[in-house]
């Protein structure tokens, strides 16, 4: 769980996590998005199936992996989050085509 | 002329932003790339949007605001810089392959320095893939690039410059239900005293002095401290819920809604591994690093390392090291003379040291504890493929000799992090259980692509700078 340490800066946008509105501001990657609205399981391990969340936020861990307009096993913390951006969980591995967005 | 760059430089934290603003400025045809969409690196992440910003400013302190400066540097230098590129394969002939907005590209380099930076230590306790547990490297990234702080009951728990001054920006930013557990081992002390007075030369005191301000600063706020933690254990079934831990001889343990994990910063390998740089086993860090000459000049011909890729000396060192590389690819090139590069490196190299006065002090003291290096049968060492340390011994056991044949065994190291988060405790593991070194024990072999890039990527890739000058 995180908060903002300036409760008055404006929203930039508004992206998606499983159907759900998550605003973000300026500056936000979709790793930062969508641990500031409180979601707190980015992906299912495809081995055990157990959650998983960001670790590193730097991009060296590939916990944070999700699905954005249908490409799978996006790194959420490198990617900068964009109005409209249709994000869900990667469950388990990534399928071998992308799904239609 | 064989090149349409006389240097690519990969990275944009200090080492990465001198060298490049140094090369530039000195009339090298340089390119500069991060894979990150702001220059800064890690230490100085989004340093561009947060000058003018003085609450965060003031949270983050004076020496994250150091980056200001030296990012203007670089935008004025003339050095062309290509953000959210990832660099994913360096050929023997230092063709620089990147990857941006999903087309691929391939830049000749005629000089490359590798300015990739730190990463933080991997921390194997009990349940630290659970949700909500995350490095403190990681929370401090979340402060400075979205001005975000963990609500709720915090605890940190590791040592180190980082751990006291994450903690310290905590109180600054208001956490008020923080509680920090310090895992440095007080039997450290004793080997460490005798650098003491070393560490007061330089610029070392001022690091000295800023650690027991931090301190001063904790112990004031009136935060929870336990001193000489061990056993961290997390726990939670979808979400961290709690952390136990030994303290003096008995048990602790706490409810919390966020744990920050941080045992210092090791290089981050990778890129110097998948060019097959040698690398020596630094026991002083505990860790590997390229070996490099005076001027940051690996193993291989034309790929020069700088700052804490090579081996971790801080942001302002780093800052000299990456101004070192490039007096030494400036002179190659004929755009500087002997003299004057002499004269120039004498200068750089002397405030390098002077930043380092301090470094074997720090290092020794906060010398990570066995049971992170070499941790418990049952924690999980590879995140990627939940592989347990148990399964490690009971291979070396059978004569399995190093990590790489464990891979093949075991799938460790072969998730999407390719090795990352568990091939420094998968070497250390073996070197323990065989009685070799290290440096016999080994690394995983690294190959590009040093990230995943997809074969429509590459299908549609055929851009390539360089070959037409």
């Amino acid at each position: 769980m995180f908060r903002r340490i300036e409760a008055s800066a404006g929203t930039a946008g508004t992206l998606t996590f499983e159907e759900r509105p998550v605003a973000f501001r300026a500056g936000d990657n979709v790793a930062a998005a969508l641990l500031a609205a409180g979601i707190a399981r980015f992906r299912d391990s495809p081995v055990d199936a157990a959650p998983r969340a960001p670790y590193c936020m730097m991009g060296v861990c590939f916990e944070c992996l999700v699905e954005i307009d249908g490409r799978q096993n996006q790194q959420a913390c490198l990617i900068p989050a964009r109005t409209g951006m249709v994000i869900r969980r990667q469950r388990g591995a990534r399928d071998l085509a992308d799904r239609a967005p | 002329m064989n090149g349409r760059w006389d240097a690519v430089v990969i990275g944009t934290g200090p080492a990465g932003m001198a060298a490049a603003a140094t090369l530039a400025e000195g009339g090298a045809r340089t390119l500069v790339v991060d894979e990150q969409p702001e220059v800064g690196g890690q230490i100085y992440r989004a340093i561009e949007r947060n000058r003018g910003n003085d609450a965060l400013g003031r949270i983050l302190g004076a020496d994250y605001l150091r980056g200001a400066p030296l990012a203007g540097r670089l935008r004025a230098s003339g050095a062309e810089i290509r953000l959210a590129t990832l660099v994913w394969r360096i050929d023997e002939d230092r063709g620089v392959w990147m990857r941006r907005d999903g087309s691929v590209e391939r830049a000749e380099a005629r000089n490359v320095v590798i300015a990739t930076g730190a990463m933080e230590r991997p921390v194997p306790v009990p349940g630290w893939t659970l949700p909500g547990v995350m490095t403190i490297g990681a929370l401090q990234i979340l402060l400075k690039s979205s001005g975000l702080i963990p609500s709720g009951r915090l605890v940190l728990a590791g040592s180190g410059p980082l751990f006291y001054l994450f903690s310290r920006q905590c109180v600054e930013a208001g956490v008020s239900e923080l509680t920090l557990l310090d895992t440095a081992d007080g039997r450290h002390l004793p080997g460490a005293l005798p650098l003491l007075p070393k560490a007061l030369t330089g610029q070392g005191w001022r690091y000295l002095l800023k650690g027991a301000g931090l301190l001063a600063g904790l112990r004031r706020a009136g935060v929870t401290l336990y001193r000489g933690v061990s056993g961290i254990t997390l726990e939670g079934s979808e979400h961290v819920a709690g952390i136990r831990f030994t303290h003096r001889g008995g048990t602790g343990s706490l409810a919390c809604d966020t744990v920050g994990l941080h045992e210092g910063v090791i290089p981050h390998q990778q890129m110097t591994r998948s060019l097959g740089c040698v690398h020596d086993y630094e026991p002083a860090q505990q860790s590997f690093h390229p070996r490099r000459d005076a001027w940051g000049l690996s193993s291989r011909p034309g790929i020069f390392v700088a700052g804490d890729a090579g081996g971790i000396v801080g942001a302002q060192a780093s800052a000299h090291e990456g101004t070192i590389a490039a007096l030494a690819i400036l002179h190659a090139l004929g755009r500087l003379s002997q003299e004057e590069r002499e004269r120039r490196f004498a200068a750089e190299a002397r405030a390098r040291r002077a930043h380092l006065a301090a470094r074997p002090f720090i290092d020794r003291l906060y010398t990570p504890r066995d049971e992170v290096l070499v941790p418990a049968d049952a924690t999980m060492i590879c995140r990627c493929e939940t592989v347990a340390a148990r399964e490690l011994r009971r291979l070396a056991g059978h004569g399995v000799p190093g990590p790489n044949q464990a891979k093949a065994f075991l799938r460790c190291g072969m998730g999407p992090c390719q090795g990352r988060l568990c091939g420094p405790t998968v070497t250390s593991i073996f070197a323990r259980e065989t009685g070799d070194t290290p440096d016999a024990t080994g690394y995983y072999r690294i190959r590009s692509p040093l990230k995943p890039v997809t074969v429509g990527e590459l299908a549609g890739s055929g851009k390539e700078t360089g070959s037409h000058p």
